[in-house]
């Protein structure tokens, strides 16, 4: 459904992404990891067309999105830092989005009743908490019923309601067979979340396979051991055989 | 497009800067008419206007308004659209509202106190110099991520074009007094979009008498209806120019 092969991206000498090659496949939900600055934003932001990669092909339902923009119509996308239009209320955003994409008529309002903002449909969105605006990128990426969902750390800054609110939505929305890509610093988060996992370090894949099959691997029977595990076992090998 | 346009001409008009800068143009053209009733007069006043405040107004808010428009502009990447046709929208509903501005606040007085000829070239240069140096700001912000380095640029473009360039004409003519120069400057002119503006304007002001020689070759020139296509054609080049140069930046520019 989406794939990834040899993309390279360098900011300037700072190389981001090295050589990645991902598939990513429907009816699955995709745990992205990795520390700060591993390049795990720069290869959303990719697939999304806001950033051009040096050198290979990003790919989604077989096709090649370069110089494309149609391809993202089938892309919900929930940033990591929702930057709104300040002057615009939740309402006039909302409406406006709906606007652009016309052509959909059929929305899911279903996250925008469940956070309650048609209560809040007056403020301007400068205004607005840190929680409330995440409420808001996240209404926004379910809205059209893309059957990729993007979702750069979803639940930082959400309350524990508002937090398993979202999840749920998110369960749900993977079960109707749709493709769900999540970072996130919470593994506990994911453990629920996450069918498979990528961790990406210093621009580079080091693991991508099963989340079962990382368990059963390191022989933890939660995500954040088996991560730290895993972590560890592949420092060891670094330092025998760099 | 029509769509993305009307956003952001919304977003324009309720920052309320353009009400503003309307107000201000329309209370300096009234004031203007009212302390002299001589229309040549009135007309040479808003010259320097047309040709210091326009630019300058235009350079400094568009770019302000291009990077506080950065988070719409990334809300509206993730979508369906053109990268090329949101570039477009925002220099259109940015240039316009400009226009509109300049149109409503030296325009209608203009028109009302019936300055003829004069008052139409000026409102024609007034518009076309909106359109040249919106055009610029917006080059001068694609090139840079940093906000006030991107003013700092445009405001050399308005620096330079008022100034700088002046400066380095005068010092052409004077080195090379010995030898014809009519052409020369002529071609030098069409490079500085200000002083093309300026020249179209005090030829139509018939005052090109007190520029000498010179004056009565551009007279010749600029006062065919050669000579107005060709400014007209000039400083259309300088808004489509820098817009082509900044569309190409910004179509392979990380976001």
């Amino acid at each position: 459904m989406l794939s990834l092969s040899n993309v390279n991206k360098s900011f300037g000498k700072l190389a981001v992404l090295k050589d990645v090659s991902l598939t990513f496949e429907a009816g699955k939900s995709y745990a992205l990891i990795g520390p700060n600055g591993s390049g795990k934003t720069t290869l959303i932001k990719s697939v999304l067309g806001m950033v051009l990669p040096n050198t290979g092909v990003i790919s989604v339902n077989g096709k090649d999105i370069k110089g494309d923009d149609q391809y993202r119509k089938w892309i919900g996308y929930m940033p990591q830092i929702g930057r709104y239009p300040d002057n615009l209320t939740i309402g006039q955003l909302i409406d406006m989005m709906k606007n652009i994409r016309a052509e959909v008529t059929d929305v899911d309002e279903e996250l925008i009743d469940a956070f309650k903002l048609y209560k809040l449909y007056g403020k301007p969105m400068r205004t607005l908490s840190g929680g409330t605006r995440q409420k808001v990128s996240a209404a926004l990426a379910f809205l059209f019923k893309a059957p990729i969902l993007i979702l750069d750390e979803p639940t930082a800054g959400l309350d524990p309601i508002s937090s398993e609110l979202l999840k749920e939505k998110i369960l749900n929305e993977k079960r109707k067979g749709k493709l769900v890509i999540i970072t996130s610093h919470i593994l506990s988060d994911l453990d629920e979340l996450a069918t498979d996992l990528v961790y990406l370090f210093e621009g580079q894949v080091q693991y991508s396979n099963l989340v079962e099959v990382l368990k059963q691997e390191t022989g933890e029977s939660r995500l954040s051991k088996a991560i730290a595990t895993m972590i560890k076992q592949k420092e060891l090998l670094h330092s025998i055989a760099p | 497009m029509t769509k993305i346009i009307r956003y952001v001409f919304y977003d324009l008009l309720r920052t309320r800067f353009v009400t503003a800068y309307t107000l201000f143009l329309w209370l300096i053209t009234f004031a203007l008419f009212q302390l002299d009733n001589d229309g040549g007069k009135v007309a040479v006043s808003l010259l320097n206007i047309v040709l210091m405040v326009v630019p300058m107004v235009s350079v400094v808010f568009t770019t302000i308004h291009f990077f506080n428009s950065y988070e719409f502009i990334e809300l509206m990447l993730a979508q369906p659209l053109a990268r090329r046709s949101i570039f477009l929208s925002e220099y259109l509903a940015v240039a316009s509202s400009l226009c509109l501005a300049f149109l409503v606040g030296v325009g209608l007085p203009a028109l009302v106190f019936s300055l003829g000829m004069v008052g139409m070239t000026l409102i024609l240069t007034g518009v076309l110099l909106t359109c040249v140096f919106t055009s610029l700001a917006f080059l001068a912000s694609v090139v840079t991520q940093d906000k006030a380095r991107a003013i700092g640029i445009a405001l050399l473009f308005w620096f330079f074009f008022s100034l700088i360039f002046d400066g380095l004409l005068l010092w052409v003519v004077y080195t090379f007094s010995d030898y014809p120069l009519e052409k020369v400057t002529l071609a030098l002119i069409a490079l500085n979009p200000v002083d093309l503006a300026r020249i179209v304007l005090l030829l139509q002001m018939d005052i090109s008498a007190l520029m000498g020689y010179t004056g009565a070759f551009y007279q010749d020139f600029f006062g065919s209806s050669m000579g107005m296509i060709f400014s007209i054609a000039v400083l259309l080049l300088w808004a489509i120019l820098p817009l082509a140069a900044a569309l190409t930046r910004f179509l392979k520019k990380d976001l």
